[in-house]
């Protein structure tokens, strides 16, 4: 019996795991996207607070993602078992370039055309939401790219604390000692991070040749 | 129709008192600036490159602040007003244009007419008026990005945004500078008629001479950051300032095109 076998024999089981895996990335990035850019936006013009948050989420970035899953558990309200764990974890991986990208993207926006509209009486609200924003748009979905493909990748260990996914196929493989099972999780997993690469890479290329 | 905007009301001045403004590292950009701009006319603000024009605009619409010194606008000063309502109220073109890219012609010079929210329909009516004003046919141009026109293109869209809004006052750095001759002399003509029908308080950059004699009630000229004279255009011609000499006789080196013109 070979991997694409097993998957179609379990299609149900690889159906609800994949539904759930994208449940996770997706509130993940939710979260990830609330926190991520407001605070980017708020710190454009904070040069130093900038500094210090960037290294602090750079910092998060480094920790392996089995040890951050295993800290949160016994932190209370957000820790224990289960999703709420791992969603808070995968948002905390998805932080860094979301809010990197949103201080480059915005900081990177021609100076020129930002006195432009400040000369035609625009107030700092329609500044950002009409100039800078739009402009910045192509980096921050960048960001949003490369956080929803480290998502992805990431969720399928949030199966080892519990929290679902295709992951749940992996670690099973693992412990059978079973190849196909593995593959059965690994490669709907890859097969999603090479989709929203590309969906994301095509709204991406959009908004650039806007 | 028109409503007046930010409560600047047609036929106001501009005043500059001592004003200096130097960067954050004590260099002085401009300095102990004093200078009328009285209703409806056209100042020409002459000078070299570097000598401190387009800083001496951004003063009056608080894009600067003055270090030293105080700015009246209709008689207020200009630390008393509200600086987005004051920009509202004073159209500006800028130097190298400074259009939206992520807007189409037709967005961009329906800004500010869009910021005081007037209806729809006068907008669009407005934008093809400007357009046209421009010489540049809304059919073809309208729906272009900025990133699709030459810069002349560019600068035309730039005067049309300034112009939209039709506020009492108006910034112009050098609006017609990267023009062809001819267009630039269709322009100048058309600004000129506008200018006097309109009764616009006018501050008009150039480093060009002629143009500052073809468009300025009076012309101002800077070196280095200072005003070395104020003339009336019938005067300026025989003024004995060295640094107006020095203009003077860039023009009579290039009265050979001037004729053809
Ligand atoms: N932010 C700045 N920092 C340092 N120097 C500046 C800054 N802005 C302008 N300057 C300098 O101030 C001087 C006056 O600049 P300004 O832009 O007012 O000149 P200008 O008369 O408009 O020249 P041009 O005809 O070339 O546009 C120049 O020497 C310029 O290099
Ligand atoms: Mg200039």
């Amino acid at each position: 019996m070979n991997w694409y076998d097993f998957l179609l024999r379990n299609r149900g089981e690889v159906l609800e795991r994949t539904a759930e895996h994208i449940g996770l990335v997706a509130a993940a990035m939710a979260i990830a996207l609330a926190i991520g850019l407001p605070l980017g936006i708020a710190l454009v013009r904070r040069v130093t607070l900038q500094r210090w948050v960037l290294a602090v989420a750079n910092v998060v970035q480094t920790i392996p993602s089995l040890a951050l899953f295993g800290f949160l558990i016994p932190v209370p309200w957000i820790g224990g078992v289960g999703a709420s764990t791992a969603i808070v974890a995968l948002a905390l991986y998805a932080l860094l370039p979301i809010l990197r990208n949103t201080c480059t993207g915005i900081t990177g926006v021609d100076a020129a055309v930002i006195e432009s509209a400040r000369g035609m009486g625009m107030t700092p609200q329609q500044v950002l939401w009409q100039v800078e924003l739009p402009l910045a748009a192509p980096v921050l979905l960048a960001g949003i790219r490369v956080a929803t493909v480290i998502s992805v990748g990431i969720t399928t260990i949030a199966a080892a604390i519990g929290a679902g996914g295709l992951g749940v196929f992996i670690f099973r493989g693992v412990a059978m000692v079973n190849n196909q099972v593995i593959l059965a999780g690994a490669i709907p997993a890859a097969l999603l991070a090479v989709l929203a690469d590309f969906g994301l890479g095509v709204v991406q290329r959009r908004l650039a040749t806007r | 129709m028109a409503q007046p905007i930010a409560g600047i009301q047609k036929g106001c001045a501009l005043e500059c008192r001592g004003v200096t403004y130097r960067l954050p590292s004590g260099t002085a950009l401009v300095s102990d600036l004093n200078l009328t701009v009285a209703r409806g006319e056209t100042l020409v603000l002459l000078g070299r490159s570097g000598s401190g024009k387009t800083t001496t605009l951004k003063l009056f619409n608080r894009l600067l602040e003055p270090s030293d010194g105080e700015i009246f606008i209709a008689g207020r000063p200009s630390s008393a007003w509200d600086p987005i309502q004051l920009r509202r109220g004073i159209g500006y073109v800028i130097q190298d244009a400074g259009l939206f890219p992520h807007w189409s012609v037709e967005r961009n010079v329906a800004l500010v007419p869009q910021l005081e929210h007037w209806p729809e329909e006068r907008i669009r009516a407005r934008v093809k008026e400007m357009l046209e004003l421009v010489g540049l046919p809304p059919a073809e141009f309208a729906t272009r990005r900025p990133s699709e026109l030459s810069g002349g293109q560019r600068q035309r869209v730039g005067v049309a945004r300034a112009l939209a809004a039709d506020q009492p006052i108006l910034l112009m750095d050098e609006p017609f500078g990267a023009l062809d001759p001819v267009t630039r002399a269709e322009l100048q003509r058309e600004f000129r008629v506008l200018a006097s029908r309109l009764e616009k308080t006018i501050v008009f950059v150039t480093h060009d001479v002629r143009e500052a004699l073809f468009l300025g009630t009076r012309i101002a000229l800077l070196a280095g950051g200072r005003l070395a004279g104020v003339h009336a255009r019938e005067e300026f011609l025989n003024a004995t300032e060295p640094e107006v000499r020095a203009f003077v006789a860039s023009l009579q080196l290039s009265r050979g095109d001037e004729e053809v013109r």
